[in-house]
């Protein structure tokens, strides 16, 4: 069985049909990209699939349970993380208590008022911090690190709560090509224990660090395979990868 | 405070930092010292402490109301303040709990402290339980304007339901309510009652602040800043909502019990609409988001109108409004904001390494 699987997705906002019959489908540790051409439905089937959106028809599933009517909250706490393409990250707060907030998610409330849990995670907050080049800002506020770093610390904090599935949303939008180059280092080690869905634009990012992609064009699903299949694609080549 | 702004300039001028931003943040950091917080707690409770000796006795009544108010204004800072809840109905908690002392005095004569007080915070508690569980525990996230409405006519509806219920009182209230009693004691206007107030408002404040620096307390700021983000992490983020309204629910009741039995009467605008924006402009004027802010806006708003009321009998309700307005417009976080940097406001909670502190700041923090 395949860790994720969104069959038929339809999205339709008023007139305008998002997503028409989508499909995708990830299996354990598998980074698998999603690309298309601008308003090709990226964003959305995420969102359907993350719960920030719920589709008009269709069918999520994930680790073997219909997902498809979870609040955030749920799908969340069965497992799955979500980068949003807005970075949202915490301005105000440092960014050990991002990366804390993150990680005491599942803490029960008894636990958070009295600070329980808060000693045993502080190795854990560290950790990721170092993991992700982040540990000598540890106590400046979120809002005074670069783009770049602010996309680092939301990976950061999407991964805390040790997710079966990531889904990345245009992970090194507005990034250097050293920082994208980073990026792309720091998201392999994850592979041992997590899933990716990344939707993202830069084809040489998706073609280095993904083993599988799906290309959506228009709603629809256009051709989906390993990255040399898709690669060779004649419709994809026409619709998409010319422009590469 | 354009001065201490230089004087953080001047300090930082030494520092070497890697970039603009990096020794902004640390500008900020030295200036909040996160030392600024306490020294303002403390002059406030030292303030607070000394009033009835310097003052009148016709001022001591007064300042009683004024910490009672207090009170109520930190249930309304831990709700909007520091869990972005936008009540406008913080007055039904308050004044139902006031109502509901003043039956149990008037009907049952019970006037006992260690009774009275718990049951209004009780009436408080089961009030917001009620309307919070009601307007705050959907499937999906519920709307600010949903809440701030549904606060707003909760409260709306129960001043005019007291206004037309005889039980109540109707338009007058329940007057000459008996003395709070302990034993034999009966609590009577004056230095007894203002401190038995402020050693309330102690312990609720350290309770509150104990909440609001805990992870609890964390969360609260994940909600506030990004409640759909937290939701994302997993978080029940309406659940975490739900108790924080419930608790402010509890701190007003609290409070509206004891101002019930400090005016000695109870009337429908306790519940009402007035009373439930006065307590957001208590907070607005001294800080959200801070618990000193709300106290210092309570004593600020309310002193400012004792003294223009009595010298400008007939325009003051005008320049009080004015005054509102410069602070709301020039100083979005409350007047605690001119000597509480924003990094400390929000404050850590994470465990911070003490070789973080800077050498110096002591003296600097002094000055204020």
């Amino acid at each position: 069985m395949p860790l994720l699987e969104a069959a038929g997705i339809k999205k339709i906002f008023g007139k305008l049909t998002a997503l028409d019959g989508a499909a995708l489908t990830v299996g354990e540790n598998e980074f698998h990209g999603l690309i298309g051409p601008n308003g090709s439905g990226k964003s959305t089937l995420m969102k359907c699939i993350a719960g920030a959106e719920v589709p008009t028809q269709g069918k999520v599933s994930f680790v073997n349970t219909d997902i498809t009517a979870f609040t955030p909250t749920e799908r969340a706490r069965a497992g799955m993380s979500l980068k949003f393409q807005i970075t949202s990250v915490l301005p105000t707060l440092t960014l050990y208590d991002n990366i804390l907030l993150a990680l005491q998610a599942q803490s029960s409330l008894f636990d958070l008022v009295f600070s329980r849990t808060r000693g045993a995670l502080h190795d854990q907050v560290m950790t990721m911090l170092t993991q992700f080049r982040l540990a000598d800002r540890a106590f400046d506020a979120a809002a005074a690190l670069s783009h770049g770093q602010q996309q680092w610390l939301e990976i950061a904090m999407a991964l805390a709560g040790k997710p079966k599935l990531l889904l990345l949303d245009e992970p090194t939008g507005g990034m250097s090509l050293e920082e994208r180059r980073v990026t792309g280092e720091l998201l392999q080690p994850i592979k041992k224990h997590c899933s990716l869905v990344i939707v993202e634009h830069d084809l040489d990012f998706i073609r280095d660090i993904c083993d599988r992609l799906t290309v959506l064009d228009q709603g629809k699903v256009l051709a989906s395979g390993t990255v040399s299949e898709i690669q060779a694609n004649k419709s994809v080549q026409e619709i998409y990868l010319r422009r590469a | 405070m354009p001065k201490s702004m230089s004087v953080v300039r001047e300090a930082i001028a030494g520092d070497e930092a890697d970039d603009a931003m990096a020794e902004r943040a640390a500008a900020v950091q030295v200036a909040a010292g996160r030392n600024v917080l306490p020294i303002v707690e403390g002059v406030v409770l030292v303030a607070a402490l000394l009033a009835p000796l310097v003052l009148q006795d016709y001022l001591t009544v007064f300042a009683t109301r004024v910490i009672i108010l207090a009170l109520f204004a930190l249930s309304f800072d831990l709700v909007w303040g520091y869990a972005g809840i936008m009540s406008f109905g913080q007055a039904l908690f308050f004044g139902s709990a006031g109502y509901g002392v003043a039956l149990l005095a008037r009907d049952l004569d019970i006037t006992n402290i260690f009774l009275v007080l718990p049951a209004g915070t009780i009436i408080g508690l089961t009030f917001a339980l009620l309307l919070g569980g009601f307007l705050l525990l959907g499937r999906h996230p519920s709307s600010v304007i949903f809440v701030s409405l549904g606060t707003l006519t909760g409260s709306y509806a129960a001043d005019r339901l007291a206004r037309g219920w005889y039980y109540l009182g109707g338009q007058n209230g329940i007057p000459s309510i008996a003395p709070m009693t302990l034993g034999g004691y009966e609590f009577s206007e004056g230095p007894a009652f203002y401190y038995l107030v402020l050693g309330i408002l102690v312990v609720v404040y350290l309770l509150c602040r104990f909440l609001v620096r805990s992870q609890f307390g964390l969360a609260l700021a994940g909600l506030r800043e990004n409640e759909q983000r937290i939701a994302f992490f997993g978080y029940k983020a309406q659940h975490l909502k739900a108790i924080i309204f419930t608790i402010g629910g509890g701190v007003a009741g609290l409070a509206g019990s004891l101002y019930a039995f400090h005016e000695g009467f109870v009337w429908p605008n306790m519940v009402g609409v007035v009373v439930s924006t006065q307590v957001v402009l208590y907070v607005l004027f001294g800080g959200s988001g801070t618990l000193i802010g709300a106290v210092i806006g309570a004593v600020i708003v309310e002193g400012v109108s004792f003294w223009l009321s009595d010298n400008y009998r007939d325009i003051w309700p005008i320049i009080l409004g004015v005054l509102l307005l410069l602070v709301i417009l020039f100083r979005p976080l409350g007047l605690i904001s001119f000597v509480l940097g924003e990094r400390e406001r929000v404050g850590s909670f994470g465990a911070k390494p003490k070789e973080n502190k800077k050498p110096g700041k002591e003296k600097r923090n002094a000055a204020p």
